[in-house]
Formats: C-alpha cells, sequence, structure tokens
C-alpha cells in the first residue's frame, strides 16, 4: 500500500471506532428526544430506580469513553510505520495492582448502593403496622390472578376473604387507589408469566405453586400498561392488562359498586 | 497438574530421534477416511467449521425472520416465509414466531459458538499450539464430531415437528416446556428439542475431555503452563467449564423429558390448571416445582455464556501480540482472570432469576458475586490496552476484528453492571437492554473473535492467504451494522420494550417504537449481506489464495513451526520449548519475533 493509501486507511479505520463512543453517548443523550428513554415514573419507588440506572451509567459512560478513546489512540498512532521495535514489556505490577484494586472498589461500592433500593421493593413489604398502610401480605388488597393469555384481579369480601360469594372479579383491569400502598398476592394458574407496569418500574414473575406478595404505591392518577413479561405461550404478546389509577374516593365508589352489582346480578357484566 | 519447566514424556508419536511416526506420504488414505470419517485433529476441526458455517447461516436466516416481524409485524416474510409459513402464504403465526426465537437462540448457541470456538478451534489449535502430533484419544474426537449429527438432525426433524417446532424459548422453562397442553409446539418437537440437546452435550463432553487431557499430558518438552499461549489457556479453562457444568444440564434435560413423556412432575407444582385441564387428570405426578429447573438450567448456561466466550478472549490476545508485534501486557494476570471468571461463574447463575419469585434475600448474595465479575472482565480488557500502547500495529484483517472484539465487549461487560443491580434488573429484566447486552457479548464479542480468528489461521489451515481488500470490505460493513443492529436495542429496552413479544406495537407504551426497529432490521439484513464478502473470499481463497510458507505473520508459537497446511501428524521435526509465546520486539534478537521453538 502506498504510504498516502495507508495514511488514510489508518485514519479511516480510527474514525471508524471512534464513531462507537461519540455516537454512543449522542444517542444517550438525545434519546429523551426520540422516546427512547424510560417511560415517565409514576410509582414510589421507581424514582429511587431511575436513580441508581442514572448513577451506573454515569460510571459506566465514563469507563466506556476512556477506553474507547485510548484504544482509538493506539489504533491510530500506533499503526504509523516506524523504524524502532515496539515497547518491550511484559507488563507492570503497578499498574496491574491499580485497574483491579479501582474498579473493585468501585464495584463493591456498586453492589452496596443497591441493597437499599432492592430491600424495600422486595423484601420489606408494608405489614400493616404503620398508618399509612392498610394492606399487608396477610391482609392484601386484591390476589392477581395470571394465565394463558389474560389477568385478572379479585378483590375480597369487606371481611377480607377470597373465598367468599362477594369476591369481585375483574378480568384485564385492575383498579387501584393512588398514593396508597397497595399490596397484592400474584398467583398463575397455569405457566410461567410476569406482571410489569413499565410505569411503576415493577417486575415479578407469577409462578404457579407460589402465592408472591407484590407492592407498590402509584403516585398519579391514570390508566397504565400492564404487560406479560414471561414467556407463556402464543398469546404472550397479547397478554395485555390495565392498571386504572383512582382517587381513593372514586376507588372505594367503584369497588362499593362492584360489589352491589354482584349481589344485584349474581355477575358483574 | 505439572507445572516443571519441561514436561518428561515424550509426545505420542514421536520416536526417540523426533520424526514423525505417521507421515502424511506414508501410505494415502482413502477419501473417506482422510476427509470425512477422519481421525486427524485438523480434519475434524475443519469438518466442525463448516458445518458451523451452515448452522450459522441457518441461525442467522432465523434472525432475520424475528427482524421481520418486528419491523412489519403480520406481513409476508420474503424469501424465508414460504419456508417456514406455507400455510400462512408466508406471514408468521403467533406460534410460529416464537418457534422463530427459540430456534435462533438454540440454533446459535448449541450449533454455532459452542462448536465453532470449541470444536473447529479448540480441535485445529490444541495439538499444534502445544506441540503434540494429535489429541489424546483421536478416536474420541471423531466421535466428537459425529455425535453433533444426530443432535443436527433432531433439532432440524423438531421444525417440522407435529404442532409445530419448540416453543417455549432456548430456556425451555417449565411448566410451558413441560406440560403438553401448554403449548402447540411443545408436542414432539420439544422432546425433540431435549434429545437433540443431549446430543450436542455428549459431543461437547467428548471433546472437553479430549481438550483437558492433551493439553494436560502431551506438551511439548519446555512447554510449561506458563509458556502456553493464552488460546490454550481460553480452551483449557472452557474444556473444564465444560466438564463441571454439562452433566448438570444433561440431567435436567433428562428430568424435562420425564415430565413429558412419564409424567414424572419434577417440575409440575400442584394445583396448575392448562387449557382447562389438571395434570394429575391426564395422569402426571405433581409437587414438582417450575423454579428448579431454572436452578439447574443456568447452574449449566451461566457457565455457559463464559465457555462461549474465553476461547475468543484467547484467540484475540494472541492475534493482538502477535499483529500489534508486542508482548502480552500482564500474561499471569490474563491467566488468572480467565481462572476467576471461571470459578465465579460458578457462584452468580442466580442473576437470571431475580424476578423469579426466589427468595429476595438470596438475590442480594447473588448480585453481589455477579457485580464481583465484572472485575475480572475490566482487568482484561486494561491489558489488552496496554498490549496495543507501544505496540506496532499492522492494520490487517485479523487485527481489525480482534479490536472490534475489544470495543464491543467493554459494551457489552458495562452493560452486565445494570442488570446485575437487582434494583434495576427489575425494570430491565427480560427487556431489549438483555438482548443487546448479550448480542454484545456473544455475537459482537465471540463471533467477531471467531472472524478474526479465521483470518488469521486460515493461512495455516489451507496454506493461502485469504484476500485482504475483501477481508477489510468484510471488516467495515460488518463493523458499522453490528453496531448500529445491538446498539439501538439498548434504547428499545430503556424505553421498557419486552424481549419475546411479537407484536409489541399494539401497547400504548410501545407504538412509536417501531421506526426504530425498523432501523435495527434494515441494519440486520445489511449485516447478513456483508457476510457474503466472507463467504465468497473463504471459499475463493481455499483454492485461489496466495500461497504462503510456514510463518506468514511472523509468529512465534508453535503451530507456526509446522509446514502450512501442516501434514499428518503435524509437526516434521522435533520441537523443544525455549521460551514463552510472546517474545515480540525483543532488544535481545535482531528480529521483531522470537519463536517459542527457536534454540536461540
Ligand atoms: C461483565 C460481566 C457480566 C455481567 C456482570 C453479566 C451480567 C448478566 C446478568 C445479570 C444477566 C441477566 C439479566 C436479566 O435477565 O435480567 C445477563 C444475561 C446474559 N448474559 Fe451476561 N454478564 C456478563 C458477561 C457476559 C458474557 C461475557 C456473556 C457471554 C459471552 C454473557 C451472556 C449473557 C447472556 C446470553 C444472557 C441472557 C440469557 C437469557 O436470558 O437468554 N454475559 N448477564
Ligand atoms: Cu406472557
Ligand atoms: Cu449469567
Amino acid at each position: 500500500m502506498s504510504l498516502l493509501k495507508s495514511f488514510f486507511f489508518r485514519v479511516f479505520i480510527s474514525a471508524l471506532f471512534l464513531a462507537v463512543p461519540i455516537l454512543g453517548v449522542w444517542t444517550f443523550v438525545t434519546a429523551d428526544d426520540h422516546g427512547w428513554w424510560f417511560p415517565e415514573n409514576v410509582s414510589s419507588y421507581g424514582g429511587e430506580i431511575d436513580y441508581l440506572f442514572n448513577v451506573i451509567l454515569t460510571m459506566v459512560a465514563i469507563t466506556f469513553v476512556l477506553t474507547e478513546v485510548v484504544l482509538v489512540y493506539c489504533l491510530f498512532w500506533y499503526s504509523q510505520k516506524r523504524d524502532s521495535k515496539a515497547t518491550f514489556s511484559h507488563g507492570s505490577h503497578t499498574l496491574e495492582m491499580i485497574w483491579t484494586a479501582v474498579p473493585a472498589l468501585l464495584l463493591v461500592f456498586i453492589a452496596f448502593s443497591q441493597m437499599g433500593a432492592w430491600n424495600a421493593v422486595k423484601i420489606d413489604m408494608p405489614d400493616g403496622t404503620e398508618a399509612d398502610e392498610p394492606y399487608s401480605p396477610d391482609r392484601p388488597m386484591m390476589e392477581v390472578y395470571a394465565s394463558q393469555f389474560d389477568w385478572r384481579a379479585r378483590y375480597p369480601d369487606e371481611e377480607g376473604n377470597f373465598d367468599g360469594m362477594d369476591v369481585v372479579e375483574t378480568p384485564y383491569d385492575m383498579y387501584v387507589p393512588v398514593d396508597t400502598k397497595v399490596v397484592f398476592r400474584l398467583i398463575s394458574r397455569d405457566v410461567l408469566h410476569s406482571f410489569f407496569v413499565p410505569k411503576f418500574r415493577l417486575k415479578q414473575d407469577a409462578v404457579p405453586g407460589m402465592e408472591i406478595p407484590v407492592w407498590f404505591e402509584a403516585t398519579a392518577v391514570g390508566e397504565y400498561d400492564l404487560i406479560c413479561a414471561e414467556l407463556c405461550g402464543w398469546g404472550h404478546y397479547k397478554m395485555a392488562g390495565k392498571v386504572h389509577v383512582l382517587p381513593q374516593d372514586e376507588y372505594d365508589a367503584w369497588l362499593a359498586g362492584a360489589r352491589e352489582e354482584l349481589r344485584s346480578n349474581g355477575s358483574l357484566d | 497438574m505439572s507445572s516443571s519447566t519441561t514436561t518428561q514424556e515424550r509426545p505420542l508419536g514421536l520416536d526417540p530421534e523426533g520424526t514423525v511416526h505417521v507421515s502424511h506420504d506414508h501410505h494415502e488414505l482413502g477419501f473417506l477416511r482422510k476427509y470425512i470419517f477422519s481421525v486427524d485433529h485438523k480434519v475434524i476441526g475443519i469438518q466442525f467449521m463448516l458445518t458451523g458455517f451452515v448452522t450459522l447461516l441457518v441461525g442467522g436466516l432465523l434472525a432475520m425472520g424475528i427482524r421481520w416481524q418486528l419491523a412489519f409485524p403480520w406481513t409476508e416474510m420474503p424469501l424465508i416465509g414460504k419456508v417456514l409459513f406455507p400455510e400462512t402464504g408466508g406471514v408468521a403465526t403467533p406460534e410460529g414466531y416464537t418457534m422463530l426465537f427459540t430456534m435462533h437462540g438454540t440454533v446459535m448457541i448449541f450449533f454455532v459458538i459452542i462448536p465453532l470456538l470449541t470444536g473447529a478451534f479448540g480441535n485445529f489449535l490444541i495439538p499444534l499450539m502445544i506441540g503434540a502430533p494429535d489429541m489424546a484419544f483421536p478416536k474420541l474426537n471423531m466421535l466428537g464430531y459425529w455425535f453433533w449429527w444426530p443432535g443436527i438432525v433432531l433439532i432440524a426433524m423438531a421444525f417440522g415437528a407435529e404442532g409445530g417446532g419448540p416453543a417455549a424459548g432456548w430456556t425451555a422453562y417449565p411448566p410451558l416446556s413441560t406440560v403438553e397442553a401448554a403449548a402447540p409446539g411443545s408436542l414432539s418437537g420439544q422432546n425433540l428439542w431435549l434429545l437433540s440437546l443431549t446430543f450436542v452435550g455428549v459431543s461437547s463432553m467428548m471433546g472437553a475431555v479430549n481438550y483437558v487431557t492433551t493439553i494436560v499430558k502431551m506438551r511439548a518438552p519446555g512447554m510449561t503452563l506458563f509458556r502456553m499461549p493464552l488460546s490454550i489457556w481460553g480452551l483449557l479453562i472452557s474444556a473444564l467449564l465444560q466438564l463441571f457444568a454439562l452433566p448438570v444440564l444433561t440431567a435436567a434435560s433428562f428430568m424435562q423429558l420425564f415430565d413429558r413423556v412419564f409424567d414424572s412432575g419434577f417440575f409440575t407444582p400442584p394445583d396448575v390448571v392448562i387449557n382447562g385441564q389438571r395434570p394429575e387428570e391426564l395422569g402426571a405426578a405433581s409437587g414438582g416445582h417450575p423454579i428448579l429447573w431454572q436452578h439447574l438450567f443456568w447452574f449449566y448456561s451461566h457457565p455457559a455464556v463464559y465457555i462461549m466466550v474465553l476461547p475468543a478472549m484467547g484467540f484475540v490476545s494472541d492475534i493482538i501480540a502477535v499483529h500489534g508485534r508486542k508482548p502480552i501486557f500482564g500474561y499471569k494476570p490474563m491467566a488468572y482472570s480467565m481462572a476467576g471468571i471461571a470459578g465465579l461463574g460458578f457462584i452468580v447463575w442466580g442473576h437470571h432469576m431475580f424476578m423469579s419469585g426466589m427468595n429476595p434475600t438470596v438475590g442480594l448474595v447473588f448480585m453481589t458475586a455477579t457485580i464481583m465479575i465484572a472485575l475480572p472482565s475490566a482487568v482484561k480488557v486494561f491489558n489488552w490496552l496496554g498490549t496495543l500502547w507501544g505496540s506496532r500495529i499492522n492494520l490487517t484483517t485479523p487485527m481489525l476484528f480482534a479490536c472490534a472484539f475489544v470495543s464491543m465487549f467493554i459494551i457489552g461487560g458495562l452493560s452486565g453492571i445494570w442488570m446485575a443491580s437487582t434494583p434495576v434488573d427489575i425494570y430491565i429484566h427480560d427487556t431489549y437492554i438483555i438482548v443487546a447486552h448479550f448480542h454484545y457479548v456473544v455475537f459482537a464479542g465471540s463471533v467477531l473473535g471467531i472472524f478474526a480468528s479465521i483470518y488469521h489461521w486460515f493461512p495455516k489451515m489451507f496454506g493461502r492467504m485469504m484476500n485482504e481488500t475483501l477481508g477489510k470490505i468484510h471488516f467495515v460493513g460488518t463493523f458499522i451494522t453490528t453496531n448500529a443492529v445491538f446498539y439501538m436495542m439498548h434504547q428499545l429496552g430503556i424505553a421498557g420494550l419486552m424481549r419475546r413479544t411479537a407484536d409489541p406495537y399494539a401497547y400504548e407504551t410501545y407504538a412509536h417504537l417501531q421506526p426504530l426497529n425498523q432501523f435495527i432490521s434494515y441494519s440486520a439484513f445489511a449485516l447478513l449481506g456483508f457476510q457474503i464478502f466472507f463467504v465468497v473470499n473463504f471459499f475463493h481463497s481455499i483454492w485461489w489464495g496466495k500461497r504462503v510458507g510456514r510463518n506468514p505473520w511472523k509468529a512465534n508459537s508453535l503451530e507456526w513451526e509446522t509446514p502450512s497446511p501442516p501434514g499428518h501428524g503435524n509437526f516434521d521435526k522435533q520441537v523443544e520449548v525455549y521460551r514463552g509465546p510472546y517474545e515480540f520486539s525483543s532488544p535481545e534478537i535482531e528480529e521483531d519475533f522470537w519463536p517459542q521453538a527457536a534454540k536461540v
């Protein structure tokens, strides 16, 4: 290859590799404009999850840009024809220590900074002891049944029984009060499914043979997509539901109305 | 394992004078013995490679089917639609789409990546690089290849199985996979899938036994463990992973098969009603637990993801040293970090199960172990960069692909940290971020590493060079399209898009993502298109490439001491090893390379 041709080739290859961090960062920076970013968060713990995502994003982005830039620098600078030989080095003990210890500390930091949020979402369920905790795993607000390919919420009767005549069942749509710690039991009748409400930042598999307690607190009134997030068969893609978050009084009115209707008709229609 | 400076035993096949017993001009073998039922590790390696190309094409076409459906749901799929969905005139059906991604994953993992890395390169390189005339058990080696074939035939039969192909995902979670009423494709298709994987497992096992034995027992005099090229380290460690992890998958597959055929109920919980039927009513036992499968499956399949990358890491290290004319920076940390990845790899499987209903407190333990596994990966990246620093890079095609491996492994490794973090994983689990992550490590990492290796070792395999211009076009096209396809999947995932969803746009949350999916699909079609340059180059060069001598890249390791291509028995002179494989640009000699077998 002629000298000029080889120079242009070096520049071209380096530009190609440099495009990775540049376009990579640019994609993330402009993602929100295109709707390629998180959907709005409407749950009490979702903000914490987004925050942790962003903390890791910052650390990851810095590492990404630095390492990719070093790679590009080497590709460009050391691909030049030279008369001298390469640096004859088998490594450096000091450098190895540094680039083992520093990432190790950062990673331990990341691990520990996650634990609080995980506890809050999955381990420390509202247990009904606080004033603002009307529900608990033992006294859940509802049961959610997943089955091929639908969702069904069941609201207990006034005594909290799920097996009486007055259990209100709603297919596909479920109704919950806003600003309340809702606890429910997630149950599958058949195969695995997963309860995923993107705007709540909540996901939990439903497993046959298990009754898994789940909680969330919605912070804004509205209707939110409930999506099945675990392959459950051919109809998996259309196993959709809606979570309707209502003001407390509307929720109470809805539940009372549904019970009333159930008593008079023997069924909901 | 012996770590003395010289291996006492003489490699098999060498007589005391060091000449090769079975030389290639001794007696000509018939065509069948030489190319089909060969016991020569090089022929077996090339058999694995050529078969792997065919399965790669099949897996790639299945991926195009997935991409078509995601870009233009429920429209007629060009070319492959008519073959896959003849009843609907080429339009995907929901169960057909499920089969597409199930088979794509299965084919790529069990019939492409693992066979190419260990079957093709493991076979071809191990004896050559350690200075042995062949594998320790050549017949077992041949059987290893031929046991792969029933697996291929069975998985091909599964496509046409009654009721549709296997459709429970490559992860085959029960009860979807075990209860026939749950999925149309889980009639005979899933049984064939399980049997097929068992054969593939047996084949891998035969390979792994052979690789470990050969590396431990048959190194040339002077080839100490810490004089082995990193390729050999990668292959050794991944073979050890296979030996420890595969039995678990095999046992689990049999349990699933028993559940399906004999209603044993290992994974069937009480109280399920599937499609209106209780398994007990059909005579099935119950009282098992579906999560048991997930533990067993991931106990194999997490180590398996490292089986799919460690050899590539080794190859890429060797290629960077040769084409950068510089010793590997931190050889021992490189070897130790591979061992570290392998060790930690056995205690992190639970990170695939954070949302599974497993006790969330256990999740914290798996999270910590998983986050720490990013450490050895980071050490490897830093050492690759250290190797490149101050090097003299030749921008050859293998070097470009090797550097692309580093560039993209960085992305895949870093995104792993998000997923390992349990609270973040609540949102991103099973979204397209996961799909982006594992394609960056498995496709952009391992497959590009395989391309680098093919361009690098092709002269040894066939005695001819591949064409550099075609190689570079192939590289540039692949590099651009790979990033276009997989980088943008992070964006889909952050927007919440779930994997395995046949038609996402019906959801309000996803409706706006179709244009981005179309962009990704067009890029994917282009990615496949660029592979034509590779195929043409490969087959053209086998017959018409420029002839080369023993050591066209001026490399140090032992395979370059043999004729290109090496004859039966490999070495036509006795080899003894005097130094490590990375003495490039040494100030002690004039040349910028110093072969391991050169006395002075
Ligand atoms: C830096 C080290 C890595 C970390 C911390 C990591 C972490 C993870 C985690 C936590 C998951 C599960 C995510 C979820 O389902 O929610 C995952 C999935 C996956 N990873 Fe990695 N990973 C790493 C490297 C690799 C490598 C090197 C490979 C392969 C060569 C790989 C292949 C995969 C695959 C195939 C899956 C998806 C399996 C599936 O659900 O189908 N990962 N990774
Ligand atoms: Cu589903
Ligand atoms: Cu894993």
